[in-house]
């Protein structure tokens, strides 16, 4: 039997691949001056792929391919929705910052795309081998991206750097899944699912394969211990380029686990539990930690994004425990879209500031509040969000993970819970640090600063994102709404 | 005008913010735009308020009818946008809107460095919010984000506008009031979890809630009490700090000693209404048998902060730190009231509440105009306001005398019936106990005619110190007349007709009592 193609569920990664392809060709016949054109056509083709997510979404209907390796159903739509949405906020970031940077157009929408599109294959795959090639296909680019600065020494070990790391976890991760091929004798994710309820608790070989399998995700989420190379990585990078890996790459990476650990793991909870209970309570306790000694503002945001890794970890490793199942689910989505508005947020008011001061210190924010007022409020407005204060977005990120909490209520639950409070209050003073800089210290003396207009495309970047944290924050039942559709999808 | 019963408390909470939004959006050169943006947006709103108090059932205060509004609002979570009104909450309602009215106006010309009208507009708007918001909340997590609202506007009020010590001031001030945040969301979020609700009541024929008046009417009554002590424990910490009761007050004096005029102005007359309306609104109906149970250590710590703060302040030498300290025992005053559980207790509390946002709102207006112009609140610097700036002086003298409880006047309605109402607090409660505090706390009001007598004198008397001869000491501004004469009329007016106030809270008050008496009876 032919495989039978669904062409409306498919139609958001035949436009991205399209897209792709005609920014790539498209770069060949721009003159030098005219290639800013790419970022058009990419930003274009992102918006056009969002047109059928939006009627499958109205559809509604969960539809299957390949014998369900890959599905479209709610939890799909929405998150290939925020996908694009990020990858088209990551393309306003981009704009300016490459095309002043004199380095290659085309080649740098064309791998973001890829690594977009992979982003939108993750959602769907329901099976070892598609989650996999999506995984490649999300990381390989950014490897590229990562030593986009050619000429800069930190760019060329962020690359390094990263490289080795995604290949090193890619092996381990394959070697995991390989054992489970071979224990449940299929690579679909319903069939291991099934083995798992009726016997893997018991095989020790199968709990072995699943530990190595979440390890290589936990170095593509970068959770602690597996996080080493990640502050590295995003100082180096160009400061798009670690926005998009530390959004977007991450959340990938995040709905491969949470794909693979509900559709499939999840009746084996003594094989993964333990280990992502570990990993959270370490993410969040080291992240916070070292985030609260760093002195610069990338490294600092890198060590948070960590730790908020961590956060995103909570429910998921107390979902099997009580009646979390759901509403573990909910939250993993909930805080995946509310932590991509803010961390964009976040990174895109640092280009605006790096664009005036050429300094990505924290120190270099200081007086922010008295020489740009509108970028310092919405910095606080970005930073306040990730601490968890109402009425901004993350305060409901961090309330439906401690939901799910109480909702396992296992004493490990209960532990995880506090050790999450804890970190929530020691996260929340280096935040509220850079947001004393800027508004209770005066500008240093003998700053310098440059250029003090924001291009239009990162003001609407800033404004997005901003929006986003400003509604859900007072209204946080559009994203609830979304997370409860997809749990149930 | 079945329209505006239906929105009148949104509209309450939520003009403020638009006036924000075009406070914001006005150039920076067009700095009188901004303030009439402003004032315009306070006005509205206190018309709004007027409007509520119009039409506001005198009869039945208790019930929250009328103006009521619960729709949905985080379905998931089971919240929703609940607000109402009673007898207890709409005082304190029509307080914040008069006091950040009077503060925006007294701002006129009075923009403390580094001026930037704008954000100082800006941030006095979104205060409004929050505050009028948490006294509109009746569901537990809107309640919180009302709350936790106002942390941020009055964290960059002290910490940008304030005095020398502003960075200090203003980050112990939102340490401590976010700790004390997190352990009451912790609260309500055990109280959502623990209480059973019958499916019938809730909208979502959900058993949990996070609905005050739902959870009320359950009273807490199938929680062990070890478990209601430490939930109410949690909730206490939050209100108390907020309050603050002693020893969690450290925040207050820094805060208020570095807060710009309208900072402290707002701080003392609205923000600290909170703590106290939390208890009266949330912890004691929800958790009744654990607030008798705590009731006479709240009493403790309500006398100890009276006495306390009475003796800190003869200590002070800053005239804005003798009144944040004189705050201190003046709600202290208040929580003793709450403390009885009695219908006469709380109507003094809330009595006492109003009365002291008017008068020590007052104080704190009159210390900022003496810094401004003596640039200096040392009380040894300063001397002979009266014959300096008479009128000045002479309001002065008139909020220290209402200050200290003179019969005739506002502060003698929260302080008096709060003292006889702890004779024979609520059944169940040691009345050997609350009858010392009563003493103790009789002897707190002597120490306090002491200690603002001492203030007047040092300020107001004798004769101006020789670094000032020659220096032309402005009298009252125009500005200033409009700001303060709405208080100081409501001073007179409330002392010479208390039962203004009363009719409207005692109803509310019975009300509440009733339903806890109800759970504690059986």
């Amino acid at each position: 039997m032919s495989p039978r193609f669904d062409y409306h569920a498919l139609a958001p990664e035949i436009i991205l691949s399209a897209t792709i392809v005609v920014v790539l060709i498209a770069d060949f016949f721009f003159k030098e001056r005219s290639r800013w054109q790419t970022s058009r056509i990419a930003s274009i083709g992102v918006l056009a792929a969002l047109v059928p997510v939006i009627t499958l979404a109205v559809d509604g209907t969960t539809r299957s391919m390949f014998d369900g390796a890959y599905v479209v159903d709610n939890y799909a739509i929405a998150l290939k929705g925020f996908f694009l949405l990020v990858a088209y906020v990551t393309l306003l970031l981009s704009v300016d910052y490459i095309s002043e940077g004199d380095y290659y157009q085309g080649e740098y929408y064309f791998l973001m795309l890829t690594s977009v599109l992979g982003m939108l294959f993750m959602t769907s795959a329901r099976d070892l081998i598609s989650i996999f090639v999506a995984l490649e296909t999300i990381s390989i680019p950014t490897f590229v991206l990562a030593g986009w600065r050619k000429h800069d020494p930190k760019s060329n070990e962020a690359a390094i750097k990263y490289y080795l790391i995604g290949v090193l976890s890619s092996a381990v991760m394959l070697y995991g899944m390989s054992f489970i091929f071979g224990l449940s004798g299929s690579t679909l994710l319903s069939d291991i699912s099934r083995y798992a309820f009726r016997q893997g608790a018991d095989i020790p070989l199968f709990l072995v394969a699943i530990f190595l399998t979440l390890v290589g995700f936990a170095f593509k989420v970068s959770a602690v211990p597996f996080h080493f190379w990640a502050p590295d990585t995003y100082e180096g990078s160009p400061t798009p380029v670690t926005a998009f890996l530390s959004v977007a790459s991450k959340a990938g990476g995040f709905v491969a686990l949470l794909t693979i650990v509900y559709f499939g793991f999840f009746f084996a909870p003594e094989g993964w539990q333990p280990i992502l209970w570990a990993l959270a309570a370490a993410s969040m306790t080291i992240g916070n930690l070292t985030a609260l000694r760093q002195t610069n503002i990338v490294r600092m945001l890198a060590y948070s994004s960590i730790a908020q890794g961590g956060f995103i970890l909570v429910p998921l490793a107390v979902a099997a425990d009580g009646t979390a199942a759901r509403s573990s689910f909910e939250a993993v989505v909930i805080y995946l879209l509310i932590y991509g508005a803010m961390n964009l947020g976040a990174f895109a008011v640092v280009i605006a500031v790096a664009r005036r001061t050429r300094s990505g210190e924290i120190d270099s924010y200081s007086g922010l509040g008295q020489t740009a007022p509108a970028l310092a409020t919405l910095m606080s407005v970005f930073l306040f969000s990730l601490a968890g204060l109402p009425p901004l977005a993350g305060w409901f990120a961090k309330f439906v993970m401690f939901r799910a909490v109480f909702d396992a209520g296992t004493p490990a639950a209960v532990t995880l819970g506090v050790i999450a409070a804890v970190n929530s209050v020691i996260a929340f003073f280096y935040y509220a640090a850079v947001v004393r800089r800027m508004w209770l210290h005066d500008v240093p003396e003998g700053a310098v600063m440059a250029e003090p207009t924001l291009p239009p495309a990162l003001s609407m970047a800033i404004g997005l994102t901003a929006a986003v944290v400003l509604v859900i924050g007072i209204y946080p039942q559009l994203f609830a709404r979304i997370g409860e559709l997809a749990a149930r999808g | 005008m079945n329209w505006f019963d239906e929105s009148a408390l949104t509209l309450a909470v939520f003009t403020p913010i638009v006036g924000m939004a075009i406070v914001l959006l006005i150039p920076k050169a067009h700095e009188q735009a901004m303030k009439v943006v402003a004032l315009l947006t306070s006005l509205v709103t206190l018309g709004v308020g007027v409007g509520i108090l119009s039409r506001f059932d005198f009869d039945h205060s208790a019930r929250i009818g009328r103006f009521e509004i619960d729709t949905s609002w985080i379905d998931m979570i089971h919240s929703r946008y609940h607000m109402g009104i009673d007898g207890i909450s709409l005082p304190l309602l029509l307080l914040s809107m008069l006091i950040t009215t009077s503060c925006i106006i007294y701002s006129w010309n009075h923009f403390p460095a580094p001026h930037n009208p704008k954000g100082f507009l800006a941030l006095m708007l979104l205060l409004e919010v929050g505050m009028n918001g948490t006294f509109c909340a009746l569901d537990l997590i809107l309640f919180f984000v009302f709350f936790e609202l106002v942390l941020l506007p009055m964290f960059f009020m002290i910490g940008v506008w304030g005095g020398p010590r502003r960075e200090y001031a203003s980050i112990k001030f939102f340490l401590f009031t976010l700790f004390g945040s997190a352990l009451m969301l912790l609260s309500f979020i055990a109280l959502f979890f623990l209480v059973d609700v019958p499916r019938s009541v809730t909208v979502d024929h959900f058993n949990h809630t996070f609905d005050m008046v739902l959870l009320a009417k359950a009273g807490g009554r199938e929680l062990v009490s070890s478990t209601q002590l430490l939930i109410f424990a949690g909730m206490f910490l939050g209100f108390a700090i907020k309050v603050p009761m002693f020893p969690f007050h450290t925040w207050l004096p820094d805060a208020h000693t570095e807060a710009p005029t309208v900072g402290s102005v707002l701080l003392a007359a609205i923000l600290l209404k909170l703590g106290a309306y939390g208890f009266i609104r949330i912890a004691l109906p929800i958790l009744p048998e654990a607030a008798r149970d705590w009731a006479p250590w709240i009493g403790l710590l309500a006398v100890i902060g009276i006495i306390y703060g009475a003796l800190a302040c003869l200590a002070q030498r800053d005239m804005k730190r003798l009144i944040a300290f004189s705050s201190v025992a003046h709600m202290g005053f208040v929580m003793l009231g709450i403390a009885t559980l009695t219908t006469f207790g709380i109507n003094a509390a809330v009595f006492g509440m109003v009365a002291h946002g008017l008068i020590t709102g007052m104080l704190f207006f009159i210390a900022g105009s003496v810094q401004e112009r003596f640039e200096t609140r040392e009380l040894s610097r300063l001397g002979g306001l009266l014959t300096q700036a008479p009128k000045l002086g002479w309001i002065l003298g008139f909020c220290a005398m209402a200050s200290l409880g003179l019969p005739g006047l506002a502060g003698f309605w929260g302080e008096f019936p709060a003292i006889l109402s702890a004779y024979s607090p609520a059944a169940g409660i040691s009345e050997v106990t609350f009858r010392v505090y009563m003493t103790v706390a009789a002897i707190g009001t002597v120490l306090a005619s002491g200690y603002l007598l001492w203030m007047l004198q040092r300020v107001a008397f004798g004769t101006p110190k020789a670094e000032w001869e020659g220096t032309h000491i402005h009298d009252v501004h125009v500005s200033e007349w409009i700001a303060w004469t709405p208080l100081l009329l409501l001073i007179v007016v409330l002392g010479v007709f208390p039962n203004l106030l009363f009719r409207m809270t005692n109803p509310a008050v019975t009300h509440l009592v009733g339903g806890m008496s109800r759970v504690l009876g059986g």
